[in-house]
């Protein structure tokens, strides 16, 4: 093991920023395009989700949809995107509905239900996949960290665009769940802000806070299943890690929707870029950016602090 | 503590002990089979590990679980899970070899790191704990995943470390030496436990409590969370990281569901553990394609539910039994009203009813009998003296607030019904004495109806024909 290549690759600007944008087109655009579409419709539930406490509920959601697409699987012998979306969305509804009824009919708090609610239902996804589907693989590195890589080559859709040719069907699918959630959190948003700031009185002002919560989840189960097949159970870092750095900077809902976008999409871009540079997955290495942006906005908050503080100390 | 109160833990302790012995119940229908037989023998050396190292493992998490739960923090033990890849990952690239000391020595070390963070950020930023425990969660698991990746690019030689085995586990590869490394982690739970007992007894229930006693809060936080981490490390093999989870939460919820008291739900949640993993181990051993760890952790989600269902102290099918038998008990006694009006008005003569009378069904009447509130002489239905005392009862509640509302409460005597519908159930006698002292000892209601009294139920009852 003399010759070995280091463990952390030389950083090459042509390799990491440059190569990717020319030589690999439009493979990167696809990526890019499709972690984007991604990434901006679960910065903007994530948000709902911080306000509301209930960050874990969707890592929660994305261990437990898979007994709801294992059943639609065994019910169907299918496994087509809109049986698959069923499920999933039903697997996220029963999720919800055990986490509320277990919080309600019990003393025990959310924390310990929500954490009853998903290893179950995981354990029982596990358990059906190993008993009656044996011959479909569950597939750990997929599970994990999806296939982001693999758009390019995934199957085309009718659809062309000039010079860049098919557009894969995986950038189209992410297209038009990204358009239905952000149209649902439009024509919905003062609803959700009511129902996310004061449950208390937006019940008293005539919002259906039930339908709101439960529609919030369904729609949380939807953009899950979709990301799952491309970036793994990762997609929690795309649900929580924009609207948590976002929180640093401002406190009105308006402007956290924005800041969680902006850094949704540099999250993306700056997570790409380095995946290319360690030649690591893109959905960990989206993660990880995520993270550094999440740091750097603590420690500069934390600093800012310090430095406040010392200013406002009164001089000898 | 009152009577009613042991007699609770008496019953809880029962309830736990009754679901310990679910597995037991079966092995009389087991010994019929052979594979059953094969497993209860247990000279499967392979089993045996596997069924001893469940068991430690569940035992262990099932002492730790508790702690965690009552101190709201359950979901810590999933950010803990899944934190420890880095530091596996970590393990493995410094000796290059899947050498069991570095690499729990590495999860173990980044375990407790991303505890100590989602405690900073929860102390320094305005984000709640769900929010910075799964912050932390998906920075560590990828930072794991991307350092896994980086070290089979640097060492494509290297044999790597099993992510299959890391993420779902395999109960069946738990080998003699890690029945033992399981039994080390139990025992040092145990000890810690016997010796910090009131130190994590405060902290569960009380931290600011603790710190105002002058324990040292911060270092058995610490403790705990290494003690935690230490379990999911070592556990982790056998059922998964994310199944880990489960082990810890779902025995203590369900001992928290039994008991309140700590020491109680202690040995509770550690007995459904213990019960749940040779349960799911059988199970797994008897049928083909059963995963232990999916196994274990669905056996102790079905112990959580027949705790939710038939716990004693608030078990839900109790509840529901309530629900039902009030429901019941109010149609009944609106069934008594509607009687006590058709005898009103044929004046108590004669004292008998004939079905579809007073707009009553058979079905009803039978109700009636059932309770011993009435009873049929030949094809006619007639009170019994506890029944006629029932409807006038009602009847006298039911009048008696519409008065009370109108003259009291500034009601209009025609909108006084519906709530006097309501009210005649619930009312209690000294409700009622207070009222009649406040009315004056009124005869009519305000529609001038007479408000039935003792002395007419003594009346009417020296008018029925005397029987046979």
């Amino acid at each position: 093991m003399t010759n070995r290549a280091p463990l952390i690759p030389p950083f090459s600007w042509h390799q990491a920023i440059v190569e990717p944008w020319t030589d690999h087109q439009p493979g990167t655009l696809w990526m890019v395009l499709t972690a984007i579409l991604l990434a901006v419709p679960c910065a903007l539930l994530g948000n709902y989700l911080i306000l509301r406490r209930m960050a874990l509920v969707g890592d929660a959601i994305s261990h437990s949809v898979l007994p709801g697409l294992v059943l639609a699987y065994l019910l169907f012998r299918d496994l087509g995107t809109g049986y698959m979306l069923g499920g999933a969305i039903a697997a996220g509804l029963l999720t919800t509905l055990l986490i509320d009824f277990l919080t309600a009919k019990t003393k025990l708090k959310s924390d310990a239900a929500t954490g009853i609610a998903y290893t179950t239902l995981f354990a029982l996804g596990m358990y059906l996949v190993n008993r009656y589907t044996s011959r479909v693989h569950l597939d750990a590195e997929c599970v994990l960290f999806g296939e982001l890589e693999y758009i390019p080559l995934s199957e085309p859709s009718a659809l062309r665009v000039g010079e860049w040719g098919f557009i894969p069907m995986a950038v189209l699918i992410s297209l038009g769940a990204a358009l239905a959630v952000g149209v649902l959190l439009k024509v919905f948003a003062k609803e959700l802000k009511v129902t996310s700031f004061d449950p208390g009185f937006a019940r008293s002002a005539g919002v259906r806070v039930g339908f709101i919560h439960y529609g919030l989840m369904a729609l949380l189960s939807l953009i899950v299943v979709t990301s799952l097949e491309r970036v793994g159970i990762l997609v929690v870092a795309l649900l929580v890690l924009p609207g948590s750095t976002a929180q640093f900077f401002t406190r009105r809902l308006a402007r956290l929707h924005l800041l969680s976008v902006i850094f949704a999409v540099t999250g993306v871009l700056g997570g790409f870029h380095l995946g290319s540079w360690l030649l690591v997955p893109t959905a960990a290495s989206i993660a990880l950016w995520g993270g550094l942006q999440f740091g750097a906005a603590w420690m500069g908050t934390l600093a800012l602090q310090s430095w406040r503080r010392a200013q406002m100390r009164p001089a000898r | 503590m009152t009577n009613a109160n042991s007699r609770e833990h008496r019953g809880s302790r029962f309830t736990a002990l009754l679901l310990c012995l679910v597995p037991i119940a079966f092995v009389p229908f087991l010994l019929m089979n052979e594979q059953a037989r094969d497993f209860l023998s247990f000279r499967d050396g392979f089993l045996r590990a596997s069924v001893l190292g469940t068991m430690l493992l569940a035992l262990n998490c099932g002492l730790l679980g508790p702690l965690l739960v009552a101190r709201r923090m359950a979901m810590l033990s999933d950010t803990l899970a899944h934190a420890v890849l880095p530091g596996i990952a970590a393990g493995f690239l410094w000796s290059l070899t899947r050498d069991a000391v570095a690499m729990l020595t590495g999860a173990v070390l980044t375990g407790v790191l991303s505890s100590l963070i989602v405690s900073l950020v929860g102390r320094s930023t305005r984000l709640k704990p769900d929010a910075a425990l799964s912050v932390v969660l998906t920075v560590f698991f990828a930072a794991g995943i991307a350092l896994i990746k980086l070290i089979s690019n640097a060492y494509p030689e290297a044999n790597k470390a099993g992510l299959d085995r890391f993420l779902y586990g395999q109960a069946a590869a738990v080998s003699d030496a890690d029945v033992v490394m399981l039994a080390a982690a139990a025992g040092i739970t145990i000890i810690t436990l016997l010796i910090g007992y009131r130190g994590f007894l405060v902290m569960a229930f009380d931290e600011a409590f603790g710190r105002a006693m002058g324990l040292p809060v911060r270092a058995l936080h610490y403790l705990q969370m290494l003690l935690t981490t230490l379990a999911i490390v070592v556990s982790m093999e056998a059922v998964g990281v994310i199944l880990v989870a489960g082990l810890l939460i779902i025995p203590a919820s369900t001992a928290w569901l039994l008991s309140t008291r700590l020491h109680r739900v202690l040995w509770i949640s550690a007995l459904v553990g213990m019960a749940a993993a040779p349960m799911g181990a059988f199970l797994s051993y008897t049928g083909e394609n059963r995963p232990t760890g999916p196994t274990l952790v669905l056996c102790s989600g079905l112990m959580f539910a027949a705790a939710l269902l038939f716990s004693p102290r608030n078990g839900l099918a109790r509840k529901w039994w309530a629900w039902l038998q009030h429901g019941r008990r109010i149609r009944r006694e609106d069934t008594l009203k509607a009687i006590y009006r058709h005898l009103e008005t044929v004046d108590f003569r004669p004292l008998e009813l004939h079905t579809g009378e007073a707009s009553t069904t058979e079905g009803e009447l039978r109700a009636l009998v059932r309770h011993g509130l009435g009873e049929w002489r030949s094809a006619a239905f007639v009170l019994s003296p506890a029944g006629f005392r029932e409807a006038s009862r009602m009847v006298r509640n039911h009048r008696l607030w519409e008065l009370y509302l109108t003259q009291h409460a500034g009601f209009a005597y025609d909108h006084v019904h519906d709530s006097a519908e309501r009210m005649e159930h619930l009312l209690a006698e000294e409700n009622i004495s207070a009222m009649m002292r406040v009315l004056g000892g009124p005869k009519t209601d305000p529609h001038g109806k007479r408000i039935p009294s003792l002395e007419d139920t003594v009346e009417s009852l020296r008018n029925q024909p005397a029987n046979s």
